[in-house]
């Protein structure tokens, strides 16, 4: 990873769009799943599939590379996309999302796809794994050679074993373990802060003993530093709590937590799925002749 | 009479017999695991005495894990460092692992097919003194009903010596069951000890056996006592150690279940989705035979001494007795 080219940025910006575009597409061909979500992190997925991540698609089970744990699984349409984009393997094969033998399960399954780190789906459990990987790492002095990364939902944080695994990771200051949090303030049943209040969040993190960046989630270069910022930290794990849109890209979609849990079909009629993609081809167009 | 075959400790039936913690028995034998492997690690939830995992810890400091008391990132930490090529070991009471974090275990250990053992140090009501809310008699059922899960449950220390040794070397999840309690060594170094299969340890001195007693975890003492007072009553008895219940030696039950056409079970957990009823879901399905359950009956435990525990719940030896003589009734 290095500094971002004006270049790249719009290269990353095209990436995203399409991913976006590919996101609404398996999940109106599925029939159900989770949409903002997915929006909301395509920018964090490419930056991190296009840009940061040590990986190699065409050797997805290459030792050396970095381990990407994704905990909130339900968003696992952006992960789908963005493995099929970055070449993991074909596009074709989104559209079998949640369909009988499939190996893109309605949440992740490692052994039905092995690029996967981890399953999850069920919330709080994957940070701690990444904790347990980034301790491996350490015990074996491979923690300067890799990160360990793990993407996790604002809402999860409502789980007690979210706050073990923070408490774990300050305690053994993880330095090779980053997070970001995916606060968009939805969840199920509403806004978080609703729900049940997570602010002060950064606070929060503070007193556990990590390293805390917060960041606009759909600024790639805002975003990059934030990683470079995690890398260089020495003495503490990192959580980057990046500020996302759910639904980004969509604008009726966007900030409205009912689309966190319904598929683009679920709406008020069939005319939002074509006016999703519609918009989002829109906004590709835009991209494109705005910097060409 | 004793099975020869198996080398069994001669001093069984002894006054004096050597008794041992069967968790001291998991303690020495993660240390040996240790040595063979250095993938081996070692996580606990703040019970690295109780469990017996501190000899490991004084060993390997630096392959050693305290997690706290949070039992939901035992089990997760472990498997994400499964998931680099260790072969995670964590303890901590029964009820707590694999009770209190049953999700995490089934997500993150069974659904992942990664290699952590789960021990649970405190099964059954032995537990004594404590009282209900620290005695696991459910942790088997809850373990059972796991896709790749296996689970063993030793006898004495000396089993549970070995099951730690041959975990250590399979790549798959696993669970084992320990008890509290000093128990009799009813095995020796020579007993032979291969994960998934069930081995007879009492058999009648000729001819066939009347009733088969399949046994798991401490108890197999009381029910080979049982047994023996049995023949000299004119009873003859196979009793089998069903230590594996997970994979279960179904070749072995069947073949006892033709033998004899009559069963009893013999565990320190509750009848509902034990041992007892992994051996009746094998029975039912092969070779139908009357079963008697000596376990727990829909009921929580309370304080007071092992023996009284084991007495009051009705699974001490003469209540083994009656269990045979009212299964040979039974008998068609």
């Amino acid at each position: 990873m290095s500094h971002l080219s004006d270049e790249k940025i719009v290269q990353l910006e095209k990436t995203a769009n399409d991913i976006r575009q590919s996101i609404i597409e398996m999940l109106v061909e599925a029939g159900s799943g989770h949409t903002a979500g997915p929006l909301g992190m395509a920018d964090i997925f490419t930056l991190f599939y296009f840009h940061i991540l040590k990986h190699d698609p065409k050797n997805p089970s290459w030792e050396e590379r970095d381990r990407l744990v994704l905990s909130n699984g339900h968003i696992c349409p952006v992960l789908y996309a963005s493995m099929a984009h970055s070449g993991y393997f074909p596009l074709e094969e989104l559209k079998t999302l949640r369909k009988f033998g499939t190996r893109l399960q309605g949440h992740p399954h490692r052994e039905y796809l092995p690029y996967v780190e981890t399953s999850s789906g069920p919330l709080g459990l994957g940070l701690s794994q990444a904790a347990g990987m980034a301790l491996a790492d350490r015990m074996d002095k491979k923690d300067k050679d890799r990160f360990i990364y793990c993407f996790m939902s604002d809402g999860e944080l409502d789980e007690g074993n979210s706050w073990e695994a923070i408490m774990f990771a300050g305690k053994n200051k993880l330095r090779n373990l980053i997070v970001v949090v995916d606060r968009n303030n939805i969840q199920i049943d509403g806004f978080t802060e609703d729900t049940m209040p997570l602010e002060p969040l950064a606070e929060k993190w503070r007193a556990f003993n990590w390293h805390v960046i917060e960041v606009g989630g759909h600024d790639f270069r805002a975003l990059n530093e934030a990683v470079e910022e995690a890398q260089a930290v020495y003495e503490k794990p990192t959580v980057i709590i990046s500020h996302n849109i759910p639904g980004k890209g969509v604008k009726e979609f966007e900030r409205d937590y009912k689309w966190h849990g319904y598929d683009p079909n679920s709406g008020k009629s069939k005319e939002d799925y074509a006016m999703a993609l519609n918009e989002l081809r829109t906004l590709g167009g835009k991209i494109k002749s705005e910097h060409q | 009479m004793l099975n020869p075959k198996l080398k069994l400790n001669p001093k069984i039936f002894n006054d004096d017999v050597e008794q041992v913690n069967i968790r001291k028995g998991f303690g020495e034998g993660l240390v040996l695991a240790g040595e063979t492997n250095k993938n081996v690690v070692a996580l606990c939830a703040d019970l690295t005495e109780s469990t017996q995992m501190i000899f490991f810890k004084e060993k390997f400091p630096e392959r050693f894990v305290e997690v706290g008391v949070a039992e939901q990132n035992l089990a997760t930490v472990a498997s994400g460092m499964a998931a680099m090529g260790k072969i995670p070991f964590i303890s901590s009471y029964a009820m707590f692992s694999p009770g209190r974090n049953w999700e995490q275990i089934r997500t993150t250990i069974a659904y992942n097919n990664r290699p952590v053992k789960i021990i649970g140090s405190h099964g059954g009501i032995s537990v004594g003194a404590d009282g209900g809310t620290h005695q696991a008699l459910e942790d088997i059922a809850l373990m059972r009903v796991m896709p790749n899960m296996d689970i063993v449950s030793p006898c004495d220390a000396l089993e549970a010596k070995k099951a730690t040794i041959a975990l250590a070397k399979t790549e798959k999840p696993a669970y084992l069951r320990l008890l509290r309690e000093k128990t009799p060594i009813i095995t020796t170094e020579k007993t032979p000890f291969n994960l998934g299969k069930a081995e007879i340890y009492w058999l009648p001195d000729a001819g066939l056996a009347q009733v088969g007693i399949i046994v798991t975890g401490g108890l197999l003492h009381r029910a080979l006592l049982a047994a023996k007072e049995l023949e000299s009553e004119g009873i003859k008895t196979k009793v089998m150690n069903l230590v594996s219940i997970k994979p279960i030696d179904m070749d072995a039950i069947i073949a006892l279940a033709k033998e004899c056409k009559a069963i009893v079970t013999v565990e320190e957990h509750q009848v509902m989705g034990g041992m007892g009823s992994a051996v009746a879901e094998v029975l039912a399905q092969n070779f139908s035979a009357p079963v008697e359950f000596i376990g727990i009956k829909d009921k929580f435990g309370q304080s007071g001494t092992p023996d009284e525990l084991i007495e009051h719940y009705g699974m001490g030896k003469n209540a083994i007795k009656e269990a045979v003589k009212r299964v040979l009734k039974r008998k068609v």
